[in-house]
C-alpha cells in the first residue's frame, strides 16, 4: 500500500490489518510515554487547503507519536494565496524531502491527482464532497470495538448526504465489513443518483427517520449522524433549521426510541440543537469522543503501514 | 500490506515453500523432555538469583518467548506457591530493520497490572542470535517504565552476537554456523516441542 486515497482501494483484509494495528496503537494512548520509534527520521506534511481542527491535529499527533517529524501547511497564509498552482505547491513541498503528504482540498479527486505527481505517499484527508477515508476507517473501527463485529449489524446514517464526503467513504467501508446500512436524509439532501448506487452497493435509503429508528428492538444497532454543512450550501435545501431538526435531528424524543446502548456517532464538529440534541451528544452511549481517540490510533496505523516497511522506501 | 508476513523471531530466512514436515529438518538438539528440564533449571536459577519470586516480572518476547515465559511462570508458581507476574512484550516498532523488511503488524504488549517500575524484569526469548531483538526490547522497556533490573533468559544461545548483549540464563549453548538454521518449535505455537539445527537451503 503506497497511498490511501479511497476506501475503494482497500480490501477487507487490508481494513482488518489496519484495525488490528490500530488496536495496538490504541494501547499506546494509555501509556505514560506516548511515543514509538517506528517512523524516526520520516517527515509527514499536513497540507490543508480547507479548514480543519480535528483531522489535522489528529494526523499531527499520530505522526508525532510514531516519532515522525510533522509539519502543518494551511492554505491560508501559504503561497497558494499568492496564486501558486496546486501542482507547484506540492512539488515544492516534496522537493524538501517529504515521505508522506496528508492532504485536504476542496476539489474532489485532488489527492489522487497529486499522487500522480509526487513520489511521497499521499493520504487523502478529505477531497471536496468525494471521500474522507480515514474518517470512515475510524468510524467503522469505533463501531467494531463497541459492537464486536459489523457483520449483519444495522447502521443508520442520517443527515446531509449531498455535501458529505464522510458519507461516501463510510458507505463503502461499512458495507465492505458486512454491515447493513440505511441512509436517511430529506429528499433535497439525498445525492443525485443515489438510487442506482444503493442498488449496486447494497444499502437502503429512506426519507423517514422515525420509521428507520423504529421502536424497541426493531431499531438500528448504531446511528451515525452527519453534520449539516451550511458552508457548502449555496441554495435553500430545507426551509429552516427548526424544520430540519423536527424531521431529521436526533432529538431527545428520538433518543428515547433507541436501545439504551446504541452507539451514536458524529464525525464532528457537531451543530448541537440542529442535527443532534445535547442529550444525544452527551448520552452514555454516545461514541463521539471514542471516535476522536480512535482517530489517532487509526491514523497511526495508516501512517505505520504506508511508511514503515520496505515497500514504501 | 503483504498477506503473509515474515517472522524474524523464527531465525529463518523467509520462505513460503516446503512444508517443514515434508523434508527432514536436520538434527534434533533438544527434544520435549530436554526443553522441559532446561526450563525447570532456568526457573530455579531465576528464583535463586532474585532470592525469591518477589517483584519479579517475566516478559515473553513475541512469538515464542511468550509461551516460554508462561511455562517458566507456572514452574516458579508451583515451586514457591505464589503466582508470579507474566506478560508479553512486542518489539516490532523498536526494531532496527523495520525499513528493510515488509511491514509487519505489531502484536500485543501486556504488562502486569502493577507495571514494571522498580521491579525485576526477566525478558524471555527462544533464541539469542544477533542480540538485536534484545536491544529493541530494552528500548521498548524504556518507554514502559523503569525496572530495578533487567535480566535475560533464553532457551537457546546460538552465538554470533552483533551487539554487546549476553543472557543471564541459558537453556542450551548451541555453537552454530551462520549458514545454519536453528528452529524452535513449541506446542502452543507449532503443535510440538523441539529444537532443530539444519543447513539453510539444504534439502537434507
Amino acid at each position: 500500500m503506497k497511498h490511501l486515497l479511497s476506501i475503494d482501494d482497500l480490501s477487507v483484509d487490508d481494513i482488518n490489518t489496519l484495525f488490528e494495528t490500530a488496536g495496538e496503537m490504541h494501547d499506546v494512548q494509555s501509556r505514560q510515554v506516548k511515543k514509538l520509534p517506528a517512523l524516526r527520521g520520516r517527515t509527514v506534511i499536513n497540507l490543508f487547503f480547507e479548514d480543519s481542527t480535528r483531522t489535522r491535529s489528529s494526523f499531527e499527533i499520530a505522526g508525532k507519536w510514531l516519532s515522525a517529524d510533522t509539519i502543518n501547511i494551511t492554505g491560508k497564509g501559504s503561497s497558494t494565496s499568492k496564486g501558486e498552482s496546486l501542482r507547484d505547491t506540492v512539488l515544492t513541498v516534496c522537493a524538501m524531502g517529504v515521505d508522506a503528504l496528508v492532504m485536504r482540498h476542496s476539489a474532489s479527486g485532488a489527492a489522487r491527482q497529486v499522487s500522480q505527481w509526487v513520489d511521497a505517499s499521499v493520504i487523502n484527508a478529505g477531497d471536496g464532497t468525494h471521500e474522507h477515508p480515514t474518517q470512515a476507517l475510524l468510524d467503522a473501527y469505533t463501531l467494531q470495538r463497541r459492537l464486536g463485529s459489523l457483520e449483519g449489524r444495522h447502521v443508520a446514517v442520517v443527515g446531509d448526504l449531498t455535501h458529505s464526503r464522510v458519507f461516501r467513504s463510510n458507505i463503502q467501508c461499512l458495507t465492505k465489513l458486512g454491515a447493513e446500512v440505511t441512509v436517511v436524509a430529506p429528499p433535497t439532501l439525498m445525492p443525485s443518483g443515489v438510487e442506482a448506487w444503493s442498488k449496486s452497493a447494497g444499502f437502503a435509503t429512506s426519507y423517514d427517520l422515525d420509521e428507520v429508528l423504529g421502536g424497541g428492538s426493531g431499531g438500528p444497532d448504531a446511528v451515525m449522524m452527519l453534520r449539516v454543512q451550511r458552508e457548502r450550501m449555496s441554495g435553500a435545501f430545507f426551509p429552516s433549521a427548526r424544520e430540519y431538526t423536527v424531521g431529521y435531528g436526533l432529538t431527545r424524543e428520538r433518543l428515547g426510541k433507541l436501545k439504551p446502548d446504541t452507539p451514536i456517532c458524529h464525525p464532528g464538529p457537531m451543530n448541537r440543537g440542529l442535527e443532534i440534541a445535547p442529550e444525544a451528544a452527551d448520552a452514555a452511549a454516545s461514541a463521539v469522543l471514542d471516535q476522536v481517540s480512535a482517530g489517532v490510533a487509526v491514523r497511526m496505523s495508516v501512517l505505520y503501514h504506508l511508511l514503515a516497511g520496505e515497500e514504501a522506501a | 500490506m503483504p498477506a503473509q508476513q515474515p517472522d524474524p523471531e523464527t531465525h529463518q530466512p523467509v520462505s513460503g515453500t516446503a512444508d517443514p514436515d515434508a523434508t527432514p529438518l536436520g538434527n534434533v538438539v533438544l527434544d520435549a523432555r530436554d526443553i522441559s528440564r532446561a526450563l525447570t533449571r532456568i526457573s530455579h536459577e531465576i528464583l535463586e538469583r532474585n532470592k525469591g519470586p518477589e517483584d519479579l516480572v517475566l516478559l515473553g518476547l513475541h512469538t515464542r518467548g511468550v509461551p516460554l515465559a508462561r511455562r517458566i511462570g507456572e514452574r516458579i508458581t508451583s515451586v514457591e506457591g505464589a503466582p508470579v507476574a507474566v506478560g508479553s512484550l512486542d518489539v516490532t516498532m523498536y526494531r532496527d530493520d523495520l525499513r528493510s523488511q515488509p511491514t509487519r503488524g505489531p502484536q500485543k504488549t501486556t504488562l502486569p497490572g502493577a507495571g514494571i517500575d522498580g521491579r525485576t524484569v526477566v525478558l524471555v526469548d527462544d533464541v539469542l542470535f544477533s542480540g538485536r531483538t534484545i536491544r529493541a526490547a530494552l528500548d521498548a522497556l524504556n518507554d514502559l517504565g523503569r525496572p530495578a533490573a533487567v535480566r535475560l533468559a533464553v532457551l537457546v544461545d546460538r552465538g554470533h552476537r552483533e551487539l554487546p548483549i549476553r543472557a543471564d540464563h541459558v537453556g542450551k549453548n548451541l555453537p552454530s554456523a551462520r549458514s545454519e538454521r536453528v528452529s524452535v518449535r513449541l506446542a502452543e505455537v507449532d503443535g510440538s516441542d523441539e529444537v532443530r539445527i539444519s543447513q539453510i537451503g539444504a534439502p537434507a
